[in-house]
């Protein structure tokens, strides 16, 4: 394990204060590649970019995934273990089919397309569904989904039922009951969800490229890009180490919250 | 329902918080989760070059392409030699390292254990360019072997995760038991402590085989010229999408959900 994995990341973090002359890797210790990071515009919007992506998709899947975990775990009854395993299914299928499941959808000839314009709600084909932050943001929601209602319904279920009736019997109304009480508990898991989904978002580029919009680029791509067709290992591994920190600092403030053993 | 509103006690009297509210929004959630996937099937059965509707019929054509395509034939190959083989290494040091936790209390047990799980939180495209550095600075040419060794990398812990949870339910007695009746090491393990966990490294393995067997973002930085079945797929994809395709992805969507169901099974068994 340390030899395939925490040597390679050492390697990682020990090219990214290289620095590349002439398609040579200097091994010479500089911090050029994060002034050239964080110098750039471009590169400081892609950032701000993934960031904000990442984020928008993690709320969103909080606010989708909250009410379904309450439901199955309170009223599920003897489906509770189907309408979970319908949640596990998805989370291993392959996401790279599912996010060209939405290209066929939103595509100019797409499904949704020929839907609509056969329903006469369209006089042609609109090429506003795909190719853009729009459809990045739908794709992301869709595909990291599970990955968010899996443990808010482990965390529901254990909550136990007779809080919220003693909370309803105290006359909170339903809102108060599940902000009060509910939430601060659930908040194990919702973190877990939080840090796959984040995760999974900031270092993806198959959703990017495949649906995204020629300027939806992601700190992803940039890496990918580095490492493949522009060649600047040095800088790429810089990225990841952006990438890396990102994903460790989110980390340990989840862990303080105690959100490990929900991960 | 007049016994319902006698049994009430006064304070369920206000309205109670709607189950069917709740109930429309979970069918509309798994409706999103699920109609991109329906759509995708039916479109690689639909008698139509493109992929759109109007839906024209049922047809098998596209399988019947995709099944004498040279290219997805090779890295459905390709792809079947990788997982088994990711797959046997990850139960193997899963099953290690799983006992290396459970049985001794090492200094940074903790630490060891996240750092095993590290690969599943960080994003996949952090372990695919660092062990294509990796390899690189080695002299390795990226070959199936490397990728195997990328897919071994985030299936352990996969593989380690259901074995881990039961040796943590493992009666210890058992194992005292068989040592005081005179029964070797190895004796225990194969016949005490193996048969106690032999659905969870099944099933843990099931598992990795299935991330194994789907996995691009690892597998585009660590292949050589051969490519697996995903990243043919994905190659394609970036071109032009086809029917063949659909079908071709739909086929490995159909094999995952077949080993997750596997999966299930076993663990519910117990």
């Amino acid at each position: 394990m340390t030899l395939l994995y925490f040597v390679p990341l050492l390697i990682l973090i020990s090219y990214s204060v290289w620095r590349l002359d002439y398609l040579e890797v200097v091994h010479e210790f500089s911090l050029k590649n994060f002034e050239t990071i964080f110098g750039s515009s471009t590169y400081r919007t892609i950032i701000l970019r993934t960031l904000a992506t990442s984020l928008g998709v993690t709320l969103i899947d909080i606010v989708i995934a909250l009410p379904v975990g309450f439901f199955i775990a309170r009223y599920g009854g003897r489906y509770r273990t189907l309408l979970t395993l319908l949640v596990i299914l998805p989370l291993w299928s392959s996401y790279l089919v599912r996010v060209f499941a939405w290209k066929i959808i939103l595509g100019y000839n797409g499904v949704l397309n020929s839907a609509l314009l056969s329903l006469g709600i369209l006089e042609q084909p609109s090429q506003l569904f795909l190719y853009n932050s729009f459809s990045t943001m739908l794709t992301f929601v869709h595909v990291w989904l599970p990955f968010m209602i899996l443990p808010v319904i482990t965390a529901f279920e254990r909550l136990p039922g007779e809080l919220l009736e003693v909370s309803s019997d105290l006359n909170a109304s339903p809102l108060t009951t599940f902000r009060r009480v509910a939430l601060p508990l659930v908040t194990p898991g919702v973190l877990a969800g939080s840090i796959s989904v984040f995760a999974l978002t900031l270092g993806d580029f198959i959703t990017p490229s495949l649906v995204g919009g020629p300027g939806g680029i992601q700190l992803g791509n940039v890496v990918s890009s580095q490492f493949g067709v522009v060649y600047n290992w040095p800088l790429g591994a810089a990225f990841t180490l952006v990438i890396i920190l990102i994903v460790f600092s989110l980390l340990s403030l989840a862990l303080k919250r105690g959100a490990l053993e929900s991960l | 329902m007049r016994s319902g509103v006698i049994d009430k006690p006064l304070a369920s009297a206000r309205p109670q918080p709607k189950p069917r509210l709740l109930a429309a929004w979970t069918v509309g959630v798994y409706a999103f989760l699920y109609l991109p996937i329906l759509v995708l099937i039916a479109m690689s059965f639909n008698d139509s070059k493109i992929l759109a509707l109007p839906f024209k019929g049922w047809t098998g054509a596209w399988y019947r392409l995709a099944l004498n395509d040279q290219a997805l034939r090779n890295s459905l190959l390709n792809s079947l030699q990788v997982a088994a083989a990711a797959t046997g290494l990850a139960t193997l040091l899963g099953l290690l390292a799983a006992f290396a936790i459970y049985r001794y209390a090492f200094f940074g047990k903790n630490t060891f254990r996240i750092a095993v799980t590290l690969p599943i939180l960080l994003p996949g495209v952090v372990t695919g360019v660092a062990m294509l550095a990796y390899f690189s600075d080695l002299g390795f040419d990226l070959s199936l072997g490397t990728v195997i060794l990328g897919h071994l990398v985030f299936g352990l812990p996969v593989a380690m995760g259901p074995i881990l949870a039961r040796l943590g339910q493992f009666p210890q007695a058992l194992e005292e038991a068989a040592y005081d009746l005179g029964a070797l090491p190895r004796q225990v393990f194969f016949g005490v402590v193996f048969p106690y966990i032999r659905s969870a490294v099944f099933s843990g393995a099931l598992l990795a085989f299935t991330l194994s067997f789907d996995e691009v973002v690892v597998t585009i930085f660590l292949t050589g010229r051969e490519n697996t079945l995903p990243m043919e797929i994905w190659a394609r994809l970036r071109t032009d999408i086809t029917p063949e395709i659909a079908a071709a992805s739909t086929f490995v969507l159909l094999v995952s959900t077949a080993f997750v169901l596997l999966n299930q099974w076993v663990s519910a068994r117990e």
